[in-house]
């Protein structure tokens, strides 16, 4: 059966289920499930901790489906797409991926994701928000075609020490020799799919791209190929802390989309989001450029940076302060985190100039439920280099088997 | 207090008509320590928002049906929940398409983009766009609401400071967004949407408030603007949001009468007002249509400026210039509205089953061109053939309204002229009005019309009549950029004060305008509380 038939009308059911749905609510133990860019996806199977866990010390494989994506293809899709994005497209070859940035043209970041280029005039991109009408707008004069293709292919990331070696047992001959972002070719018995090594978690992983009427085959598959190397689903709660660990920035918490921020000085460029080595301001005219340039040389007025903080209770939306008294507010973090590998509690923070120069300390102030008691903490942070967590093995060709 | 027959009793203020303007307007007076007086024309108070029980065990909100723009602050204020006050969202909301599909509108975010999709998938990631740049410029207009509006032509201390305020906040826009505030306060409403929606079903649906009581149609300038008016309020505070008022309309005004009672005032129905009686160039009270004269220094007209100055007062206690400005101000009647009680719940072949769009605002009108149509038999003097209409099932979700089972239906009508081409109104052709109305519905219900129990039927001219709304305006004058903020109603008047001493408006005239907002009322009566020295 397939999982379509058992889908109600929108006005019903609004979000949409992933061809990996129904092997999802088997795994899941909590019936846990959030809404994540229009789909149902699982937020924690069993305990995000244990989920945690396999991503560092095993493979967690996580359904990224609902992940927007658009195919760009056409004589002038490159040329379109370097006008489009902060980054040079024109160095990006054929089965080579990269993570980019788009701004509009006051150089406000619009969104962040994945740039495919799958061959000589065909590029998928990936991204957190859907902005069709954006992509088209920007298409004018281009001979290109921009198309979603989201619910056309399922995909699944397979991140972690040990997912080199599953997905040579899955068979998935060659794929040792991908180097990071490299993009593959494979067939799991007679079935094509793609895999790249990408993913969110700052670890050894790939991600595998399939037709979604293979999707509940590929996914049977791969946990049997797993199963003697800890394989376990994972859900949007353990992504979210190994996304942290590596310095990743999550759209909606980290940033706001230019495209929907309603109060001025809401919206954020690369540059305060500290993704200045994504701006290349060599490769020519790109939207947003001007005003980049304008900022670079002004001086950005704040920036996203990383905190070690003290103790070990995560400084959720904690308000940042240059003194223990809390007199001058200086910024707020925007992503907090216990880390159980660093053991250190760290997080990602907007800090108003000069406090975000690194080594700068700040006062961020933490509230605490204890049985229900809330309790104020002024503990101390400093300003430290990102990722938190940045293991060799995420860069080595051909990578260990665990 | 204020005895019964209220006469003989000295008042500091008399208000003049008992709309919800007059009535937020008396409670602020009232409350503040001076002592009011309502005298309304009708034997029911509320104006224009008012319910009212035509056919048995049915409730109507005659005139006004939803609920979105009433200021939050002044129902907390007055304490109007305490007085009986319950506004409920509605969900969603549908337009019917001539060929059997539709759009619908819903809640969830998720539906909507879905639902729009099969229009346009381009439009469905269009439209929160559209909304964010709707949200970014209510944002700037939504606090100048309870604010009374500069004269940009004074140096007087509070107008340069209230000039500032707006300056300021204009400013903290953006550049952009400012750029976007002056073409948005002058484009057409076509124009505007064009700018984000590609299908034409998306934006007939969307177009729909920018002709809302307005004698313009998609095409016109300045009708941007109107669709704005009707995204100013909220509920709850979700921005854009409308309701209904448990009870119909009338539960705003009803419970202001009573949050005005209680705090001491008075109301006189059945009391037309006949004149504004003036001496050396000061109000001094009213002469009522029976002959009865009241007096009180500070008087407060909520009827519209034409009715104030043109029909209630002497010519010769006006200035010549004012006089003429008040002639040609625009108060064109462009609406009607039907009220039906239902015997059961229409089905609707364009909706699919299950859907809960029809809970929310149904419209029949699925082009821009058909609105544009309807607008053109409107500027002939006749009702529109293919109207465009604003059509709510209120008692799906206040069970208040109707019996179990049974329905009333609130039937919006535009366009409909105050004055026909072929002689005046007439009752045969107010019936071949309804039936024009019912006609187009019936299109798209084929049970329609054999569940219609009763229909009360209000032409432009009916409004005038029964509710005193000039030419039966239903905003007290139209909301295009020429008559807004301190152009409103009068350039130069736009304080709330007229050119005799001692003489207010309040009514929808005035800043900001029309609906069931009450931030007119509010200003006047800041403006006397101030006159009088009784607020710092
Ligand atoms: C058909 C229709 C539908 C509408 N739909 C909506 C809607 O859904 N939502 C919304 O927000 N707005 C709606 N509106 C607009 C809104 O109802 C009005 O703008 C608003 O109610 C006007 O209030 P007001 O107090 O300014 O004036 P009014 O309500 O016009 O009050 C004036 C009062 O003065 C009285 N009066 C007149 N002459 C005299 C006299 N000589 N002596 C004593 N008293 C006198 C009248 O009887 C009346 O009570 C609608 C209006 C109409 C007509």
């Amino acid at each position: 059966m397939s999982v379509k038939e058992t889908e109600l009308p929108h006005f019903k059911q609004p979000l949409l289920r992933t061809p990996f749905h129904n092997r999802a609510r088997e795994l899941s133990q909590h019936d846990s499930f959030v809404a994540w860019a229009g789909y149902t996806t699982v937020d924690v199977f069993t305990t995000p901790e244990q989920e945690y866990f396999a991503v560092r010390n095993a493979t967690g494989v996580f359904d990224l489906t609902p992940m927007v994506k658009y195919r760009i293809k056409g004589p002038a899709a490159g040329r379109y797409l370097n006008h489009l994005v902060t980054r040079d497209v024109a160095k990006l070859k054929v089965n080579r991926v990269m993570y980019t940035v788009w701004c509009n043209d006051n150089g406000h970041i619009l969104d962040d994701g994945t740039l495919f280029r799958l061959g000589e005039d065909e590029y998928w991109l990936c991204s957190a928000e859907r902005q069709i009408d954006w992509l088209l707008d920007a298409a004018i004069g281009y001979d290109v075609t921009v198309e979603e293709v989201t619910e056309q292919v399922a995909a699944l990331a397979v991140q972690g020490p040990t997912s080199c070696w599953i997905l040579k047992q899955l068979g998935l001959a060659g794929i040792e020799q991908l180097k990071p972002f490299d993009i593959g070719r494979f067939a799991v018995e007679g079935v094509e799919v793609m895999a790249s090594r990408t993913g969110f978690t700052g670890d050894l992983g790939y991600e595998i791209w399939m037709p979604p009427d293979k999707a509940e085959f590929i996914w049977d598959r791969l946990m049997e190929a797993g199963r003697l190397r800890g394989i376990r689903a994972i859900g949007s709660q353990a992504l979210n802390a190994v996304r942290i660990e590596a310095g990743f920035l999550m759209p909606h918490y980290d940033f706001v989309s230019a495209e929907s921020t309603v109060r001025l000085g809401r919206d954020r460029s690369p540059l305060e989001l500290g993704l200045d080595w994504l701006v290349d301001f060599k490769k020519g005219h790109f939207n947003g450029r001007r005003a980049l340039v304008a900022e670079q040389a002004r001086g950005v007025a704040r920036r996203l940076v990383g905190l070690d903080v003290a103790g070990n209770k995560p400084a959720h939306s904690a308000l940042l302060y240059t003194e223990e008294s809390g007199r001058q507010e200086i910024g707020f973090v925007t992503s907090a985190l216990w880390s159980p590998t660093c053991k250190r509690n760290i997080a990602l923070a907007i800090v108003n100039a000069p406090h975000f120069a690194l080594g700068s300390k700040v006062w961020a102030e933490i509230y605490l439920n204890r049985e229900l008691v809330w309790e104020r903490r002024m503990v101390q942070a400093e300003v430290v280099e990102k990722p938190f967590f940045a293991p060799e093995r995420r860069r080595v060709t051909p990578p260990a088997d665990r | 207090m204020s005895g019964a027959n209220g006469a003989t009793k000295s008042y500091d203020v008399i208000v003049v008509g008992a709309g919800h303007n007059g009535l937020v307007a008396a409670c602020y007076m009232q409350r503040a320590g001076l002592n009011v007086l309502v005298l309304e024309r009708n034997d029911y108070i509320g104006g224009a928002a008012v319910s009212r029980s035509l056919y048995p065990e049915f409730t109507y909100s005659n005139c006004s049906y939803v609920c979105s723009l009433l200021r939050p602050e002044i129902m907390r204020q007055l304490e109007l929940p305490k007085h009986g006050l319950q506004i409920i969202p509605y969900e969603g909301g549908c337009t019917m398409m001539q060929d059997g599909n539709h759009l619908a509108l819903y809640d969830n975010h998720d539906a909507l983009r879905r639902e729009i999709s099969r229009h346009s998938k381009r439009d469905a990631e269009a439209y929160d766009r559209y909304s964010r740049d709707v949200m970014r410029q209510c944002k700037f207009i939504k606090p100048l609401l309870l604010r009374e509006p500069p004269d940009p032509t004074s140096f007087k201390w509070r107008d340069i400071n209230e000039l500032l305020y707006i300056g300021k906040r204009f400013h903290n826009m953006g550049e952009e967004r400012m750029y976007d505030t002056v073409r948005f306060w002058t484009m057409s409403a076509a124009d505007f949407l064009d700018e984000y929606f590609e299908s034409e079903i998306v934006k007939a649906h969307f177009a729909g408030s920018s002709i809302i009581g307005t004698a313009l149609g998609p095409r016109s300038p300045g009708t941007a603007y109107v669709l704005l008016h009707h995204y100013m309020g909220d509920i709850d505070d979700t921005v854009g949001a409308w309701g209904f008022a448990r009870g119909g309309m009338g539960a705003v005004s009803n419970a202001l009468g009573s949050s005005f009672k209680a705090s001491g005032g008075t109301i006189r129905e059945a009391a037309s007002v006949s004149k504004f009686l003036v001496r050396n160039e000061r109000v001094v009270g009213v002469a009522l249509d029976s002959g009865e004269e009241l007096y009180a220094s500070t008087v407060m007209s909520n009827m519209d400026v034409k009715r104030t100055f043109l029909e209630t007062m002497d010519a010769g206690d006006l200035p010549s210039e004012f006089l003429d400005q008040v002639r040609k101000f625009k108060i064109r009647g462009s609406s009607g509205k039907l009220n039906i009680a239902l015997d059961g719940l229409p089905e609707w072949t364009a909706i699919p089953k299950g859907s809960p769009c029809t809970r929310g605002d149904m419209h029949i009108t699925d082009t821009l061109d058909m609105m544009e149509r309807a607008y053109d038999d409107w500027k002939a003097g006749r009702w529109s053939q293919r109207p465009y209409v604003d059509m709510l099932i209120p008692s799906q979700i206040d069970p208040t309204m109707a019996p179990p089972g049974k329905h009333y239906m609130s039937v919006f009508v535009q366009y409909c002229p105050y004055e026909l081409a072929d002689g005046p109104w007439t009752p045969e052709k107010r019936k071949a009005f309804g039936d024009t109305v019912i006609d187009a519905i019936a299109r798209q219900s084929p049970n329609f019309k054999s569940l219609i129990l009763h229909a009360e039927i209000r032409t432009p001219w009916d409004i005038e009549r029964e509710v005193g709304l000039t030419e039966g305006n239903i905003f007290q004058g139209e909301l295009t950029m020429d008559q807004l903020l301190f152009n409103r109603p009068i350039p130069g008047y736009a304080q709330y004060r007229a050119p005799v001493r001692g003489l207010y408006m309040c009514g929808s005239s005035t800043h900001p305008g029309g609906g069931v907002m009450g931030a007119p009322g509010h200003n006047a009566a800041q403006a006397v509380l101030r006159d009088l020295k009784k607020v710092a």
